[in-house]
């Protein structure tokens, strides 16, 4: 059977209801005494509000309600039938007209300029939805308790209209007792599980609170308590109807997904408290430990397993392959903490440090929210404090010679945080006079860091007041310029297995990046074999692996340079630093590292593959072997000593220097 | 046997809307435009359940309740009311004229269906 769009036949019936009004209303118009055409109008609005909120005509429904209850109250003679009613109730209606219309459109000042104006017309200045007011009532709470039967829903009855009447009876508090909700996977959907209790403060008779109930009094069970009298107390209007039913349907909405968590926590609040957890540090950095002896663990399994023909022991050691790996992510999220707090005190020493040297400096901060584990942010803070030092210190110019110079009267300082594949990037920026080079090399000569007249690269050049004892500032300030600072900045970041980038310019400032891995104690690598020894390379430095043919091999002896699409590599035969004695394979490998913008190729026998790696710091015996960062355990049980990176880049640098110095 | 269902309301839409549901529960339904309607309708056959508005024109659904409880054939005759009124003092000479149920506006077509199941016993 098809039936017509109820919503078309509600806007053909509401056209016909608001004829029917505008005609009862110009009767009455002609005959203010005709009780009649009152009740007509009154109906008509009555019906075209009940309709119009039944079909979702919510703006229209809300607006008639006040044209209605002027009426209603024209009818019972609580005020006069006016000219001025009429009028504005004809305004209201071509108004109404519009609402059905287009009920998406804007109608909401209009709307209110006509209920204010049926307001004045009513009397005065008073609200036409307005209850009639009381006569200074004294007041009553009452205490309710209601349930339904678990079947309730199912035979029509709908809890929320009987909350609304009692909202309507005065001021409500209302709470929904869930407890007996149960178990998400025991819940009829249908059922009603909620009771209900009620704090009622009104001035109407007990007996109004059972008329709410009384069409499901009987399969219901309600108790009322009365508290107390308050006399003379305020009147208090209804709360607003449209507000109210949202808030009830949140309520009951909320509760079977708070039932749900409440086995689990007891209560919605202690689940809300257990979002963190603090733990102390050491706590973590055990777990970490046992997660990277879980990890050589696995590595020594992976072996086994590989070299088995057994494939279901392959298929199990894949399975603790995958899971170390997640867990070791999962471990290394959970140390993570973001630089927000490290770069917080910046705004403080920056401030001071603008006091004390007279200048204007302004710092701005940038990628606050990137993380970092947590032991590096720690070990960063004071390399960072030096750089931000020296930049204000000697970066940055006085005000004066900043004008003089074309530029800003206050300095800047631009510190930033970025992660960048496994390396977390931090810069320190200043738009100063730039590092004076001359004078670093003068410096230089004069320490006896450099020959004089070498010929350097600026980033070699820049380098060197990382050196020990170096300093250009030529009078020692409060702040920094003790010859101290540099040096251990760079011996820092070096511990950290990060690398320190500088870039100047004359005039418009310095950068100074520091590339630090985003963790300290596991990295990804490249496993590679130099005579009888295995090696591990961080992948993250690792750019591309090449076969050494034989005639490059040739051509590059005495020279220690490939060209790689164009540009000269140098590169480093791992078994002349080593000083292998075994007979070199007859395919050499050449695996390229870079640090920031510098490249060396290192040759190696073979490249074994990826490696996951737990490292383990060298003893105190070998502290200052500098050519290695760290050991690792392999899977077969052996020791594998890490590369250390940017010492190797640097030795690669240096020997290509030397060489071309000889000619 | 299919239940007789008389609804009475001076909308039209809403009289669609409550026929649609109870035509899909598989009721049959006669509609009426107001208490006089309905009570002339109600003469034309026995019905099961009556569903009616408060508020209408020529006779409002209270006087036509108190009209039907006096016919004999229609005695027994549940009936709701399906309304946008929830004033307590209309709900209780409802219940006293011998109303069964009471369904406020703007309702769920749902849970008509639902009420006239459980009044209707089936």
């Amino acid at each position: 059977m098809s039936f017509p769009d109820p919503i078309a036949v509600f806007r053909t019936e509401a056209a016909e209801l608001l004829e029917q009004i505008e005609a009862g209303l110009l009767d009455l118009n002609v005959n203010l005494g005709d009780k009649d055409q009152v009740d007509a109008v009154f109906r008509g609005l009555h019906t075209l509000k009940g309709s119009g909120a039944m079909f979702g005509f919510e703006a229209l429904a809300a607006f008639t309600h006040h044209c209605e209850t002027a009426f209603d109250r024209v009818r019972k003679g609580e005020v006069p039938a006016t000219h001025a009613l009429v009028t504005a109730v004809l305004e209201a209606k071509d108004h109404m007209r519009a609402l059905v219309e287009t009920p998406a459109g804007d109608h909401e000042a209009m709307s209110e300029a006509l209920l204010a104006n049926l307001r004045r017309a009513v009397d005065g200045s008073g609200d036409p939805a307005a209850a009639p007011a009381f006569a200074g009532p004294s007041q009553t709470l009452f205490k309710l308790r209601f349930s339904l039967p678990q079947n309730a829903m199912a035979n029509g009855t709908n809890p929320l209209p009987l909350l609304d009447e009692l909202r309507d009876l005065g001021t409500c508090r209302i709470v929904a007792d869930r407890s007996s909700i149960p178990a998400l996977d025991e819940l009829v959907p249908t059922d009603l599980h909620i009771a209900w209790d009620v704090e009622l403060l009104t001035s109407e008779p007990r007996s109004a609170i059972d008329d709410v109930f009384i069409f499901v009094m009987d399969d219901m069970e309600l108790s009322v308590e009365e508290i107390a009298v308050a006399a003379q107390a305020p009147v208090v209007a209804a709360p607003a109807r449209p507000a109210t039913p949202a808030v009830a349907v949140e309520t009951i909405a909320s509760a079977p997904v708070t039932a749900a968590a409440a086995p689990a926590s007891g209560d919605g609040k202690s689940a809300k408290a257990n979002e963190n957890v603090r733990v102390p540090a050491e706590r973590l950095d055990e777990l970490m430990d046992r997660v990277g002896e879980l990890v050589i663990a696995q590595s020594r399994l992976s072996q086994l397993a590989g070299g088995s023909g057994d494939l279901t022991l392959r298929a199990v050691s894949e399975d603790v392959e995958r899971l170390s790996g997640e867990l070791r992510d999962t471990m290394m999220v959970l140390r993570m903490v973001p630089v927000t707090h490290l770069f917080s005190r910046f705004r403080r020493l920056v401030h001071d440090l603008a006091n004390e040297t007279g200048k204007r400096i302004e710092l701005v901060t940038e990628g606050e929210t990137t993380e970092v584990d947590k032991s590096v942010i720690e070990r960063l803070a004071d390399p960072l404090v030096h750089l931000v030092r020296n930049s204000c210190d000697h970066g940055l110019e006085t005000a004066d010679e900043r004008l003089a110079s074309g530029k800003t009267e206050a300095g800047h300082i631009h510190l930033s945080a970025r992660q960048q594949a496994g390396e977390v990037i931090i810069t320190i920026k200043d738009d100063g006079r730039g590092i004076n080079k001359d004078r670093v090399r003068a410096k230089a000569e004069a320490s006896g860091l450099i020959a004089a007249n070498a010929s350097l690269t600026d980033q070699e050049l820049y380098q060197l007041i990382f050196q020990p004892g170096f300093s250009t500032a030529s009078e020692v300030t409060n702040l920094s310029g003790r010859g101290v600072g540099m040096d251990v900045v760079k011996r820092t970041i070096d511990a950290l297995r990060g690398t320190i980038n500088v870039v100047s310019r004359p005039g418009e400032g310095s950068e100074i990046s520091l590339a630090i891995p985003l963790t300290l104690a596991i990295i990804d690598g490249l496993l590679v074999r130099v005579g009888n020894g295995r090696y591990v390379i961080p992948l993250s430095a690792v750019e591309e692996c090449l076969e050494l043919s034989v005639e490059e091999d040739m051509r590059s002896r005495g020279r220690s340079f490939i060209s790689l699409r164009d540009s000269l590599v140098p590169f480093l035969r791992l078994r002349d630093l080593f000083r292998t004695g075994t007979k070199p394979d007859q395919f050499q490998k050449v695996v390229v590292i870079s640090t920031g913008s510098e490249r060396v190729g290192l040759v190696v026998d073979q490249i074994i593959g990826d490696h996951q790696t737990v490292i383990k710091g060298m003893s105190k015996l070998h502290h200052d072997v500098a050519t290695f960062s760290g050991a690792t355990i392999l899977g077969d049980g052996d020791v594998a000593l890490i590369l250390d990176v940017g010492h190797l880049v640097a030795e690669g640098q240096q020997q290509e220097a030397h060489l071309r110095a000889a000619g | 046997m299919t239940a007789n269902i008389l609804t009475v309301d001076d909308s039209a839409s809403i009289r669609l809307t409550t026929r649609v549901a109870l035509t899909n529960a598989g009721y049959q339904v006669t509609e009426a435009v107001d208490g006089v309607d309905g009570l002339a309708k109600l003469n034309t056959g026995q019905f099961d359940l009556v569903i009616t508005d408060l508020n209408m024109p020529n006779m409002d659904g209270l006087t036509m309740i108190r009209e039907l409880r006096k016919l004999p054939a229609h005695m027994g005759v549940p009936v709701i009311f399906l309304t946008t009124e929830s004033d307590g003092e209309i709900k209780q000479q409802a219940k006293a004229a011998g109303a069964t149920g009471w369904l406020t506006k703007p309702f769920d077509p749902e849970s008509l269906v639902k009420i006239a199941k459980k009044v209707l016993g089936k």
